[in-house]
């Protein structure tokens, strides 16, 4: 039993980050049916700003994560203004190839200046918590509090808020909402500054998680996280939440029972599985259509 | 004199110069004026064309956003290897070729039948999702098959693939997919990418459109792969993740959609420019990408998205004046 | 615009050909086939350094002895990025393309194999610095041992009994848990070598965890380890992988210590391990900086003077592969790849930078010597000489 709980704690920690970069996409996909593929390097680049940061100024835990926030919800701005805004109105394919032409840039931009792998300096004293035969660090509790905290903030913003009001109402109908007086492009640069403030968030975590940091990072757990946000309904800021923990629950648990050789097989099945009886995801919504 | 037209025009010339091609490959090799190394390359090149253009039928006729492409091109060659390493390693090349490279794309032809099928519901994203799940599901499960090496692969795939053959394969999936997209079942593809509901509205079977865009992209992604194992003599399930599908997304987009010439174009450019850019490193995935990124911004679809060079498409019957100019501005575009 | 395909297609064949054309000087070429991107870059970067200085120190004497006359070291680096299939490209882009008389590299099992196919198939010399893998220089279709690919180091059938040995007799381990990359050739063979000779000596190996390249998380397989309970751990991970595993396996409570193999070996497996975790595990080694071995610290001066940093085994095996080859050459008399591999072959014993080097006829690999290291307040320190 503790065993198994113990393997619960470990995918709490691994869905949380998922999590935080499912709504990423999500937010994006929401407000401009986009699939931003450069959104899984935007996470990468997340724990590298740490690393800059650290190196030139060494500052504590919760100041690294706001100077990262802010510097990735800097860059997702930059991305969405030169490279998508000028493809508003092109075809879709477009837009996802410019998404995937800047993600690939940027990984490879990064791995061109640092090609090796770069420890992640320690930013928190890490405990190990024993209760019941389980450990739990410091690092996971702040891990899968930090992501909890963004969430719900995130939930409230979009919501409760006016500026929520506005993403869901581009969300619906992005023609029509110019016409009321909403500033579209406005809130759509704020949504992709919000998006990527989380996906750095979700990089510094992951590098404090994992702290062997490389260029190479943003591919898996960038597609991990889209296959999630899938899962629980693209557009759909709790479904990417569900679906985040979800996938991380399945995966842990695969590897726990079986050789890790299947726990992409078990994954993938898992989700085109729902994609067959759900086809618009968990908590995504249907829209009539012929068969 | 009447009736006489320039040899240009003969109908005859196309076939004349495959076949010429043809003979000029196959003798290639042995003249010595082209080394080792260029072969590879050509024959990689082939190979690339293969897969542009397969995957062009899907994602750029049919408007969908297939990433999976890489998986039906990995089922494609370990079934051409098994047959060629496992099961009949001492036959002779000239019969087990052939047989391996047409098993493999029936194999991946036959792959293709359930994403095909998955796609008559979902369109768009989802389907997108759906052929990623495909690609992750074939690498992982080829990754738990120990009799194909499992995930680190077969070793000692004899080295088959000639530049003839490759150009051979070439010319047949290029026919096969010109025909294809310029007949009934084409314009039928074409419709629905333009609007599925009004196509089922004006007759088009939609179903059976969908069913063999994704046979026959599939097939040859398949042939492709079959190549692919013989030519590099190794194959593993690392070799066929997102990032080989990502490659031959960008050969496509860049290339053109919905274009012949596009994919041999975009096949070409990409091969080359990655080999001769061997010297920056890193930095040549940087400059390739950059490029896409340009041309999606000033020309989103692609170098040559939507149209072909005249000779790429079939001649049109019932043209009364043979010598009428051309200027490419056909008004019938699949 | 229509003149922009024409243009595209233009622009392509020129670079096509232009590639092709080679400049010709009389020289010796030797090809580099290093993972300089990729997994494990610090691998690549050793190789390519140590025979830059190596051709740099030949040249100045100008260069090797061919026959009658001397000819210059033509050095071709070519990235495999620590893929397969790129390695197997990279070699045929050596052989064929660039024409070189003898490719040294690659380091990693998983490039150095298919990079031994295309060797064999066109027939020109490897010797891989670093492939502990047997694999490498056997063929794989008939079995039989390759003609022309060579080693400049021992395999794991010799690495992994003095690894289990030393587990049971100096750190008196009864039981032993295994997490390998299941993906990667190196890390498998090691891992199904340690443990027939890990249970040969007695022990009971309690669990065989596996991963995938590049997964980052390890809780689930370090989880089930710890129900195991394990005296050791062994670790047959690269240098990049090591550390992260090190640090969760602690994070979860587990005390056992770590044990290695030579894919630890590059002094980076110390700087990514923030967290100490590495502290007082033991691996194999190919060499020590510790050596009293002459040859061995000219080399490292040399080497330290070049590049700023002591060189790690990659980089002294690299040195190695290519005195072997430049001997190979000068014993051959000519720049002829047959004849230069039969040198080769004749070789039977050689003392290079990394020790005593014995090759019993028809062997690819020598019979040499392995140390054993403890890694330990921030650099690696000799423990003991193990001979053949």
């Amino acid at each position: 039993m503790k065993y198994l709980a113990q393997q619960a704690i470990n995918a709490l920690q691994l869905g949380s980050i998922y999590a935080l970069i499912a709504l990423g996409y999500s937010m994006v996909y929401g407000v401009l049916t986009m699939i931003n593929f450069a959104h899984g390097d935007v996470f990468m680049l997340g724990a590298f700003f740490c690393l800059l940061l650290i190196a030139i100024v060494p500052v504590p835990f919760w100041l690294a994560l706001i100077v990262v926030m802010g510097a990735t919800a800097l860059l997702g701005t930059l991305i969405e203004r030169f490279a998508y805004r000028p493809l508003r109105n092109a075809p879709r394919v477009s837009a996802i190839i410019t998404a995937l032409g800047c993600g690939l840039v940027i990984q490879n931009t990064t791995l061109g200046i640092s090609p090796y792998a770069r420890p992640m300096p320690h930013l928190i004293d890490n405990a190990t918590y024993q209760f019941a035969g389980i450990t739990v660090t410091t690092l996971q509790i702040i891990i899968i509090g930090v992501s909890v905290a963004l969430m719900l903030v995130l939930d409230f913003l979009i919501s409760k808020t006016s500026f929520g009001m506005a993403m869901r109402a581009i969300a619906s109908d992005r023609a029509t909402v110019s016409l009321l007086g909403v500033p579209a492009n406005q809130v759509i640069a704020v949504t992709f500054a919000l998006g990527a403030a989380l996906g750095g968030a979700a990089g510094l975590l992951y590098g404090m998680a994992y702290p062997v940091v490389s260029a190479a990072m943003g591919i898996t757990v960038g597609w991990k996280a889209f296959v999630a946000a899938v899962i629980g309904g693209i557009g759909n800021m709790r479904g990417a939440v569900l679906g985040a923990f979800l996938l991380g629950g399945v995966e842990v648990m695969t590897v726990a029972v079986l050789p890790s050789t299947y726990r992409d097989l078990i994954s993938y099945s898992l989700l085109l599985l729902i994609l067959v009886f759900k086809p618009h995801g968990l908590l995504g919504k249907s829209t009539i259509h012929k068969a | 004199m009447i009736g006489m037209t320039s040899w240009t025009k003969s109908r005859y010339l196309p076939a004349v110069l495959l076949v010429a091609g043809l003979i000029v490959t196959a003798i290639l090799p042995s003249t010595g004026l082209v080394n080792d190394y260029l072969q590879f390359v050509i024959v990689s090149v082939a190979i690339n064309a293969i897969l542009c253009v397969s995957l062009n039928l899907v994602n750029g006729w049919m408007g969908e956003f297939s990433v999976g492409h890489a998986g039906f091109m990995a089922l494609g060659a370990y079934a051409s290897a098994i047959l060629t390493v496992k099961l009949f390693p001492s036959a002779p090349a000239a019969l087990i070729f052939p047989a391996a490279v047409l098993i493999g794309g029936t194999v991946a032809g036959l792959a293709g039948i359930p994403v095909g099928i998955l796609s008559f519901k979902t369109r768009g994203d989802y389907l997108a999702i759906i052929t990623l799940a495909f690609l992750m599901i074939v690498k992982s499960g080829l990754e738990n098959i120990p009799y194909t090496g499992g995930p680190r692969g077969m070793l000692g795939i004899p080295r088959l693939t000639t530049v003839a053959w490759a150009y051979f394969w070439c010319v047949v999936a290029f026919w096969a997919i010109r025909n294809l997209v310029y007949s009934k079942y084409g314009r039928g593809i074409a419709a629905i990418r333009e609007d599925e509901i009004a196509a089922e509205a004006m007759g088009v079977n939609t179903r059976t459109a969908k069913l063999v865009a994704f046979v026959t992209s599939s097939f040859f992604a398949g042939i492709a792969g079959a190549l692919f194992a013989h030519q590099l003599q190794f194959i593993n399930p690392s070799s066929f993740d997102i990032l080989k599908s990502t490659e031959i997304l960008v050969m496509v987009y860049l290339g053109g959609v919905a274009s012949l010439g596009g994919s041999l174009l975009g096949a070409g450019f990409v091969t080359i420019l990655t080999q001769c850019l061997q010297p920056l490193g890193t930095w040549r995935m940087v400059v390739l990408p950059a490029l896409l990124v340009l041309l999606m911004l000033f020309r989103p679809g692609g170098i040559m998205g939507y149209r072909d060079w005249n000779w790429l498409k079939p001649r049109i019957p019932f043209r009364s004046k043979p010598d009428v100019k051309d200027n490419g501005k056909e008004e019938i575009v699949p | 615009m229509r003149t922009l395909p024409v243009f595209t297609a233009i622009l392509c064949s020129g670079a096509f050909f232009l590639t092709s054309c080679q400049p010709t000087k009389p020289s010796v070429k030797i090809g580099i086939n290093a993972e300089l991107t990729g997994e494990m870059p610090a691998v690549g970067a050793s190789c390519k350094q140590a025979a830059e200085l190596f051709a740099e120190q030949a040249n100045k004497e100008g260069g090797l002895s061919v026959g009658a006359t001397k000819l210059p070291i033509q050095l071709s680096v070519v990235d495999n990025s620590c893929k397969a299939d790129q390695s197997a490209a990279a070699a045929q882009r050596l052989i064929s393309q660039d024409g070189v008389l003898v490719m040294v590299g690659p380091d990693a099992s998983s490039c150095a194999i298919p990079a031994g196919e295309i060797a064999e198939a066109l027939g020109c010399l490897m010797i891989s610095p670093w492939s502990t893998n047997p694999k490498t220089t056997v063929d794989s279709t008939s079995g039989k041992t390759k003609k022309n690919v060579f080693r400049a180091c021992f395999t794991d059938r010799f690495e992994s009994p003095v690894l289990a040995a030393f587990a049971t007799k100096k750190l008196n381990a009864k039981t032993a848990a295994v997490l390998y990359d299941v993906s990667s050739e190196a890390p498998t063979s090691q891992s199904a070598l340690f443990k027939e000779a890990f249970e040969k000596a007695g022990g009971k190996v309690v669990a065989m965890e596996t991963y995938t390249t590049g997964d980052r998380d390890f809780s689930a397989q370090l989880t089930k380890i710890r129900e195991t309970a394990p005296d050791i751990i062994y670790l047959p991970a690269p240098y990049n992988d090591t550390p992260l595993i090190a640090a969760q396996a602690r994070q979860l409570g587990i005390k056992a210590p770590f044990l290695g193999s030579d894919a630890w070996s590059s002094p980076d497996i110390i700087k990514l391990d923030a967290g100490k975790n590495l502290e007082g595990s033991y691996f194999c080694n190919h060499y020590s900086t510790e050596t009293p071995n002459p040859k061995a610290k000219q080399f490292i001066a040399d080497y330290t003077a070049k590049y700023g940093n002591a060189p790690d085994d990659v980089a002294a095996l690299t040195y190695d592969a290519m005195t072997l080859a430049a001997d190979s050459i000068a014993t051959a008399g000519k720049t002829d790849r047959a004849a230069v591999r039969d040198a080769m072959a004749s070789t039977r014993s050689f003392d290079g930078v990394t020790g005593h080097f014995v090759y019993p006829e028809g062997a690819r690999e020598p019979a040499k010597s392995a140390v054993i290291m403890q890694i330990k307040d921030g650099g690696f320190h000799w423990v003991s000489t193990i001979e053949p």
